[in-house]
């Protein structure tokens, strides 16, 4: 079972506890952005076969939204951190680039 | 190709089985190809076969990166319906059911189809007014379908408890010509026809890299080496956004597991396909007498083709709740497939923003019942270079215009 720490209160959840909110540091795109960016912004997503970062919400627990960052092909998890940024921290890139030392990085 | 019949039964017989021939070849990858066609599974066979069939487009490769039908194709629990509410839905899955009706007989390959009946329960008002309303709009569409009582029901699946306090049965959408088919044998019988007219089959050839030149594709990298094409059509499950990712474009779904489980085998008990959308569980037997049982999808991004338990249990809780009689069962086997699953829970069909590259992907957890109306739709899309009227509302420009098929609002959940 997938078990995620939550950074707010430091519970390790399981993910019956938990509810996946998909790819995380989506750009937003609002009223009078162009029909291509809309688009993405509303459908496209990565999809990576490895890391994947992504929105987690501790929802049978203290209810909030974080961030976690974990392997799609090994469902390794690399680390959880705070909701409140637009990428991720560099001790999670760190986290990652220890293990794959050959992963391109975050886009 | 030899055909199979009564007659070469007993003629094998005869010399001890020694002149049966291999029902496809395993040739060596060409330099180029009309058409290349990325994944043998039942989808991108079907693909083929139809392109061959009704276009006479046969200098065509598939190429498979596992072994045919060995994805999803070999994984799903082989439900054939077509009971939509969307009018784009009913078409083609109903084309598809229909092509399963005649299958064995085309392909000269006994593919089991079964059109038992599927039952979808109904076990909330809501979903009674779902149904009722599908009816309706399946009546419109020329799909044979019924609101049958709690009664009927019964009278159908003995072995269901009607009034589970929980989930009582208030009803069901009944399809009569739905069913099943044996899966392994929808590619088998696709493959066996396809090598006949000429194309081949590559397995173990996975595709690295899309080569392009401007905006068009002229060939892929595989781990057999390059092979050039002048049409490359995408027909893979849970690949799909990796894929386009080597050919440079996004695509708008999500990777997620679903899993599916067989109980030991026992005496036959129910001989209809049984639904319950609001439990996320459905139950056949197979012809070996196991009962054949799926669940709902995992909420999260995953490659694995494997799932989270506490989904089956939920399956499993829910089901015994339903059928009480298999709460002694033995579960012999389970597993978990990767399935693509869009933003409207539709697949896409349809042209990419590479000229002469086409895809066919996003089947999410119904891509089986579909295979050979998403095959001829996807052959029409390829040999036309535009999609036909059965692709025509799946094409990806579906979501920038915001024309969805929305399926997920009309089933409750994933179908």
């Amino acid at each position: 079972m997938l078990i995620l720490e939550c950074p707010y209160c430091g519970v390790m959840a399981d993910e019956t506890d938990l509810h996946g909110g998909g790819e995380a540091h989506l750009k937003r795109f609002g009223p009078g952005s162009s029909d291509d960016d809309f688009e993405t912004y509303l459908f496209h997503r990565a999809n990576p076969k490895g890391v994947h970062f992504e929105r987690w919400r501790h929802v049978s627990g203290c209810g909030k939204w974080f961030h976690a960052a974990r392997n799609t092909m090994t469902l390794e998890v690399y680390g959880t951190y705070s909701a409140q940024t637009y990428e991720p921290p560099k001790a999670i890139i760190n986290a990652v680039k220890k293990k794959h030392p050959e992963w391109e990085g975050y886009e | 190709m030899r055909r199979y019949s009564a007659f070469a039964i007993a003629r094998e017989a005869a010399r001890y089985h020694q002149g049966w021939e291999r029902a496809w070849a395993s040739p060596k990858p060409k330099k180029k190809y009309d058409v290349v066609i990325v994944g043998a599974g039942g989808h991108g066979l079907a693909t083929a076969f139809y392109l061959g069939k009704n276009f006479g487009i046969t200098n065509v490769a598939i190429i498979e990166k596992g072994w045919l039908g060995g994805g999803n194709t070999g994984r799903n629990t082989t439900i054939i319906r077509s009971n939509y509410l969307q009018d784009p839905s009913a078409a083609i899955y109903e084309k598809a059911r229909s092509l399963y009706e005649t299958m064995s007989q085309d392909l000269n390959y006994n593919v089991m189809f079964s059109p038992r009946g599927v039952m979808m329960l109904a076990q909330t008002e809501s979903e009674v007014r779902g149904f009722i309303r599908t009816a309706h709009a399946n009546a419109l569409q020329g799909v044979k379908t019924e609101f049958i009582s709690p009664q009927r029901v019964k009278e159908l699946v003995p072995i269901m408890n009607i009034d589970g306090p929980r989930y009582p049965v208030l009803g069901a959408l009944w399809q009569d010509r739905a069913g099943t088919a044996r899966h392994d044998a929808v590619a088998w019988g696709y493959a066996r026809a396809c090598s006949d007219m000429g194309m081949d089959i590559i397995q173990k050839c996975e595709v690295t890299g899309v080569r392009q030149s401007g905006d068009k594709v002229t060939g892929v990298d595989t781990t057999q080496g390059q092979i050039d094409c002048d049409k490359l059509a995408m027909v893979v499950a849970g690949n799909a956004s990796h894929l386009a990712d080597m050919a440079g474009f996004r695509l708008p779904m999500e990777s997620v597991a679903l899993q599916a489980l067989v109980s030991e085998p026992i005496k036959p008990c129910i001989d209809v396909v049984v639904m319950a959308n609001t439990v996320h569980g459905y139950m056949s037997q197979s012809d070996k007498g196991e009962l054949v049982i799926g669940g709902g999808t995992d909420g999260y991004n995953n490659y694995t083709q494997r799932g989270s338990f506490h989904h089956i249990e939920e399956t499993v809780r829910a089901l015994v709740e339903t059928f009480p009689i298999i709460s002694r069962l033995k579960m012999l086997r389970q597993w978990g497939g990767i399935v693509d699953v869009t933003g409207d829970r539709s697949p896409i069909i349809g042209k990419t923003p590479l000229g002469n590259c086409f895809i066919n992907c996003g089947w999410g957890t119904g891509g089986f019942k579909s295979i050979p109306g998403s095959g001829w739709a996807m052959a029409e899309t390829v040999a036309k270079g535009e999609p036909g009227a059965l692709a025509g509302a799946f094409g990806l420009n579906r979501f920038t215009e915001g024309r969805f098929i929305d399926e997920s609002v009309a089933a409750g959940v994933a179908h």
